[in-house]
Order: structure tokens, then sequence, then C-alpha cells
């Protein structure tokens, strides 16, 4: 059996940081990037590929930074004030920060998400003591987006709504910590960075910041190939509401991801690098490994969204038989 | 005949309606009645081997069809039946 010594390269050293964390607030960000030594099919030795594994965050997600930026801003501009109620529409991952964050703060939060998202999605937020209200599953993430925004204009004085479609501190989140730490952790050495789109403020933010310090780095967008697809938490523009804070001409390139190639890179990521993750990071991964065959010499960096045990009880796992 | 409901991104097979009718004896059956009136629709539903695309569930009256006879599931006039992909939102 072949043992590999995997990195696991945390941007502190736990001596440098408190002993004791505040809240669970303090604890968002700072994830490990981790490098990805076996699922490289045909990728040059030259060519590093790494992960960032957003699932290390206390909410289990990269939605924790977002989340945490938007709500910080909110009540920075007094937007959000004590007796109202945090109200989004989310397919989930955002939906779980937003519920962790307002407990750990002490507001309620009410969620808009369609009904066939993962059973352990709607648990984990009413968990955490938000309301969840669901919307119809045939119209996707979009009639969820339209519900909410009917509860918000019928009650507009009851709400703060980050709206992470439009609000500027979603990708300003990403902006100020995951651009930052790839560019740490890789010592600069990043190339290329490689994430889906849902909202489009992974990408926009940590985009935007790589290229701040390097113009050269190469802002790569996985995106599924098509409108009927099954990879939760991305988005097919073309044929979707259009996020305020989506500029595609900032984007390198874009690539189409199928959701069955999606789906079997996930599987290989669980049993060739002991990396169980969603659906969206397999897409990243497929899309990563494409960017990255082209190149002799780099560092690709793919941003892995989250874990993958919040979708066991979805078609991802249950369509899957054990080898 | 029975009513299926179709999903936003399918809608562009069916002139934009959100149910549509179609005829069969079972899921299978009312699927390629539905690609007759709907030409391509079935191809994105189902793979090449015929099989319901992994990612998209269909439900007879609200009952997943995997957990009953799959495409075999009886279906019967007035049944309800709705093709419903995994969501979409994130990143």
């Amino acid at each position: 059996m072949r043992v590999v010594h995997a990195v696991l390269a945390r941007p502190t050293a736990p001596d440098e940081g408190p002993l004791v964390s505040p809240s669970v607030l303090e604890l968002i960000g700072n994830t490990p990037l981790i490098e990805i030594r076996r699922v490289r099919d045909g990728v040059a030795p030259g060519v590093r590929v790494l992960a960032k594994l957003e699932g290390f965050n206390p909410g289990g997600s990269v939605k924790d930074r977002p989340a945490l930026c938007m709500i910080r801003d909110g009540l920075a501009r007094g937007l959000l004030v004590p007796g109202k109620t945090i109200l989004d529409s989310t397919s989930g991952n955002t939906g779980i920060a937003l519920a962790m964050i307002g407990a750990a703060l002490g507001y309620p939060v009410k969620l808009v998400m369609p009904a066939n998202v993962s059973q352990e999605r709607k648990r984990i937020v009413q968990a955490f003591g938000a309301e969840t209200v669901l919307s119809d599953p045939l119209e996707g993430s979009d009639g969820a987006i339209r519900l909410c925004r009917k509860i918000l204009a019928d009650e507009p004085e009851r709400y703060f709504k980050p709206d992470q479609y439009f609000n500027e501190a979603n990708p300003r989140a990403h902006f100020e910590t995951t651009g930052p730490e790839i560019w740490r952790q890789t010592d600069g050495a990043v190339t290329h960075f490689v994430t889906g789109i849902g909202t489009g403020g992974t990408i926009m933010g940590t985009g935007r910041f790589l290229k701040s310090v390097s113009p050269a780095v190469q802002v790569v967008a996985a995106e599924p190939e098509d409108a009927f697809h099954g990879i939760e938490g991305l988005k097919h523009m073309a044929t979707s509401i259009v996020p305020g804070i989506y500029k595609e001409q900032e984007l390198d390139a874009k690539i189409g991801v199928g959701t069955d190639e999606a789906y079997d890179m996930v599987y290989r990521l669980g049993r060739e690098e002991g990396l169980v993750v969603g659906q969206s990071c397999g897409a990243a991964h497929v899309a990563a490994l494409r960017v990255a065959r082209g190149l002799d010499a780099g560092c690709v960096v793919a941003l892995f969204a989250d874990f993958g045990s919040r979708y066991l009880s979805t078609n991802l796992w249950a369509g899957w038989t054990p080898p | 005949m029975s009513q299926v409901r179709v999903p936003t991104p399918l809608r562009k097979y069916t002139g934009g309606a959100e149910a549509v009718e179609a005829d069969g004896a079972s899921v299978g059956a009312l699927l390629g009645d539905l690609d007759k009136r709907y030409p391509g629709i079935k191809d994105r539903i189902c793979d090449e081997s015929g099989q319901v695309r992994r990612f998209v569930n269909v439900f007879v009256n609200g009952e997943d069809i995997r957990f009953l006879q799959n495409l075999d599931t009886a279906v019967k006039a007035g049944d309800e039946i709705s093709i419903v992909p995994a969501i979409a939102g994130g990143c």
C-alpha cells in the first residue's frame, strides 16, 4: 500500500493564535490548503494542484465568510438592529451560515429555500433555531429568490435581508480573507484559481484580490454545462437570474462541467484522496484538472466549498453503489 | 391522461408551460408519449441507456419512482407526475 504524507498547512501555527476563541465567529476562515496527490490525471509533474478546504469553517462551508461579512456590514450601517429578523433565500450553505451567525449574535433568522434541498440542510438550519419557508422545487433557487422578495415586500420593516446575490460585502469577504489566505499559503506561487459560480461572490472577491497582487493569475469558473443539472450550489448563468455582484468580464475563462463527471469526481476524491466533498467541489476539481493539464508549470488552486456529509441523502449518493 | 409538472430549465420544450398532459400506463410509456408531444425532452430526463439520469427525480403523486418500480411504476388517468432536478444556488 502506498502511503501518502499529506501536508496540511494551517496559515498560523497553533501557538500564534488565542488559546480560547471568544465565539464561533472567530473560527471562520483560515482554512487549510491541501496538495492533491493522486487525482491528477496526467497533470505534468511541474504543476501543483491544491485544494482549499472550506468545509473546515465552523458552519461547514465557504459561505460562513460572506455571511459574516454581510451581517457585520448590516450592523455597521444600522440596517440590522435589535428586533429585526435576518431573512434571505438560499439553497443551503448560506442559510446554514446565516443561521449559525444569527444564533451566535442573538438575532432570529428566516430562510426561504426550495423544498427539494437536502433534508440535512433543512435540519441543520432548524437546529440553529432558524425558521424555514419552502418554495416550489420546480422553480429551483430562482423560485426561492422570488418568494423571499415577496416576503420582504409585504413587511419590509421587519427584516434585514443580506441579499447575497447583490450585496458587495459578499465578494468583499473573499477579497479580504480567502484571497489573502491563498496568496500567503502558496507563498505567492498561485498561478490559477478555479471555483464554481453560484452567486459569483467567491470567484469575484478571491479573483480580484489575487489579480491585485499578481495580475498574471488566471481566474477560472467551473459552471454546469447545461441549465438542467444536478450540481447543487452552482448556477448556469446564461439561463438564471444573474446576480448583481457577478461580473463575467472579470473572469479569464469558464469551463462547463457535466453533472455525471462532477459526481464521478466526488467519488474518486473520497476513495483516492480521503476527501468526501460536495458535488460543486467535484465540478471545481474537474475544471482545475482541465486547466492544469494545459500547463507545463504552475500552481492551480481549486476551492472546495464544503464537505460531503450534508449531501448523503441527495441523488449524489443515493444513486451510488460501493465498488 | 396525466398531468406532468415541468421544471423551469425544461420549459423551453413545452413552449413555457409549467404543466402539460401526457398519456401512458407506466412512467416509461408516459415519458415516451411526452417526447412525441415535446420532441427532445426525454433525452434530458433519461440517459443513453434509457434510465432516469442520476440527478433527476421523478415523482408520481409525490412519491419518488426510485422507491416504487422506477420506469415501470404504474400511472393512471389523473395522476400528477413531477420532474424535479437537484437544486442550484450557491458559491
